[in-house]
């Protein structure tokens, strides 16, 4: 550790203003600060002694990450080794997952933090911690036989157009791993769509369609039972299927005030009343699902722990919290139930209150106003 | 008035002027600073819409259309006007608008101002023709389906507008790229707004 600490100091001044390399002083920084807490001292002005800053902010909602990750690598051989009809062991399963969903995972993050790296250069700020995060998501949102070059070209287009041209992390509007997704879903429906990608390499007579897909297509005794869809062992993309493991993140972020509870709650009782509702009404087979299924069938609970907490896409105030996580339930369950285009709504919702999410703010902030304004009025009269 | 209903949400929603035609766009991108002002052009454009859709129905089902004349006679049948819709739709709406920059000038003079030549400019605002022609083309069957969704299109505008406003609003201390700055930055904007509204398609009610 020393040894590094005075090599850095060594190289350092190769890169400040007249150095050699001052064009790439941004990576060098962006190295050093990952590995050392910066020394600097803010010498006037407010100080706040907290050691939380971006980037330990950034590697808890990767420890939040883990569970479904490693949950979404076994499960991406075991439901291959099923499709198969082959037993494996718990090792041969663990590995066929690794093989699978590594080099997704790499090929996110060196394309993103590529392109991240690229635009600091030539924008010169400092490269930031934003896309550790958005580098996980990306993998875990995608089908797990999703081709390389395609994550690597949603993930160029989410970080370009999503995020940099907006002026880099927390400025911008749309969550850029869903972007990402969407991207690919619209550029690429055969191959996002299709029944085909959502179990790595199975055999062919294997039906391997998601417990959204079944119950889109009225299938309403093919959709598993909860308790699988709760503990996960179901097609889907690699991170979303277990409940559980989503969870275990969700509690993590809550404990250590990361994730807001307030939007992981309302957005739960969001679908959880439009579930109700459609439930109460019936019409078809699908509104008869029990109104629960919503929330552990599919990409909800992660879409609602993971990507609706986003700190920067999310809405602000506290108020505008409930608001903009119960329209993303509702709305995500309107999808699914009444889109036959997209079996998964939760996507698209989340996008779509990511845009209002400034209005609601809006709002919020102009009704906080007027009712101070009122509480000033009468204590004058 | 279930099925009214349907129509509002599809018009609001699923065939959004702006996200689903791209309709009406030069006023939703200069009028899309401040989240007030653009309110206040998306309640005209309510206004209006609301207004003209009637309007404009009425005189082509009883003026315009093949066979519309037959109300004065019976020698008439085989008459067809519709070649003067265009033109006809585009004076009512000009006449419209002239009477709603007369009550805004009136009642809200510091939103006259903010508006600017934006308001004027409703009457060659797609939109407004476009909600009018939509009507014709789809043939609506009443009087209360046209002007349903002449104010469903009107607040589907209105939606989009303070949407982007606020939007807009948000990212006004932005280390936008120099080159993207203004209407650059606020065309991608609408594209990925179009992203998100992509929910909605193919939703049939």
């Amino acid at each position: 550790m020393k040894a590094l600490r005075r090599y850095l100091d060594k190289i350092k001044p190769n890169f400040e203003k007249g150095g050699r390399f001052q064009k790439l002083q941004s990576t060098f920084d962006a190295f050093e600060t990952f590995l050392f807490v910066p020394n600097k001292v803010t010498k006037h002005g407010a100080h706040i002694r907290d050691s939380i800053d971006l980037k330990r902010t950034m590697s808890f909602v990767i420890m939040a990450l883990v569970p479904a990750l490693l949950f979404g690598i076994w499960n991406t051989g075991y439901q291959h080794f099923l499709s198969q009809g082959t037993d494996a062991s718990f090792w041969e399963t663990i590995w066929f997952g690794i093989v699978k969903v590594l080099p997704i995972v790499i090929v996110a993050y060196v394309t993103g933090l590529g392109v991240e790296f690229i635009f600091a250069q030539v924008r010169h700020h400092e490269v930031n911690e934003g896309f550790l995060v958005s580098g996980m998501l990306i993998p875990l949102v995608m089908p797990p036989d999703v081709p390389l070059w395609m994550v690597a070209v949603s993930t160029i287009f989410a970080v370009i157009i999503g995020k940099e041209v907006f002026g880099g992390t927390g400025m911008n509007i749309l969550n850029p791993a869903l972007l990402a997704r969407a991207f690919l879903f619209f550029a690429y429906p055969a191959e996002m769509s299709g029944d085909k990608v959502w179990i790595a390499e199975k055999a062919d007579a294997f039906s391997g369609a998601t417990p959204l897909a079944e119950a889109a297509a009225g299938h309403m005794d093919k959709v598993p039972d909860a308790w699988s869809m709760f503990i996960g062992t179901i097609p889907g993309s690699i991170g979303e299927t277990s409940t559980l493991a989503i969870l275990l993140g969700g509690i993590f972020l809550i404990a250590t005030g990361i994730g807001s509870w307030r939007i992981m709650l309302s957005v739960f009782t969001g679908g959880l009343a439009m579930g109700f509702l459609l439930n109460a009404t019936a019409v078809t087979p699908y509104m008869e699902i029990p109104p629960y299924y919503h929330l552990i069938m599919g990409g909800f609970a992660f879409g609602a722990v993971f990507m609706a907490t986003d700190p920067v896409t999310a809405a602000q105030t506290s108020m505008g919290k409930y608001i903009y996580g119960f329209l993303i339930g509702i709305f995500a369950v309107i999808i699914r139930v009444f889109n036959p285009a997209y079996p998964e709504g939760m996507m698209l919702s989340i996008l779509l209150m990511n845009v209002f999410a400034p209005l609601i703010d809006h709002y919020v902030v102009q009704a906080n106003i007027r009712r101070r304004l009122n509480r000033i009025k009468i204590k004058k009269a | 008035m279930e099925h009214l209903l349907d129509l509002f949400v599809k018009s609001v929603f699923i065939e959004n002027m702006i996200f689903a035609y791209f309709l009406g766009m030069c006023s939703y991108l200069a009028v899309s600073k401040t989240v007030n002002t653009s309110m206040g052009l998306g309640l005209a454009v309510i206004f209006v819409l609301g207004i003209t859709v009637p309007i404009d129905y009425l005189i082509d089902n009883y003026l315009l259309k093949p066979g519309a004349l037959t109300w004065l006679s019976k020698d008439f049948a085989d008459v067809d006007l519709s070649f003067l819709s265009f033109i006809i739709f585009i004076a009512v709406i000009a006449a419209l608008v002239q009477l709603v920059e007369m009550i805004v000038e009136k009642f809200a003079p510091a939103l006259y101002n903010s508006l600017g030549i934006f308001l004027p400019l409703i009457a060659v605002n797609c939109a407004i023709l476009g909600g009018s022609l939509f009507m014709q083309e789809r043939e609506y069957q009443t009087l209360g389906e046209a002007t349903v969704f002449g104010i469903g299109s009107g607040v589907g505008w209105l939606l989009a507008i303070i949407a982007i406003a606020a939007i807009r609003e948000k990212i006004r201390y932005s280390n936008v790229p120099a080159p993207l700055r203004g209407l650059g930055i606020t065309f991608i904007i609408t594209g990925l707004m179009g992203i998100a509204f992509m929910s909605f398609m193919g939703i049939s009610l």
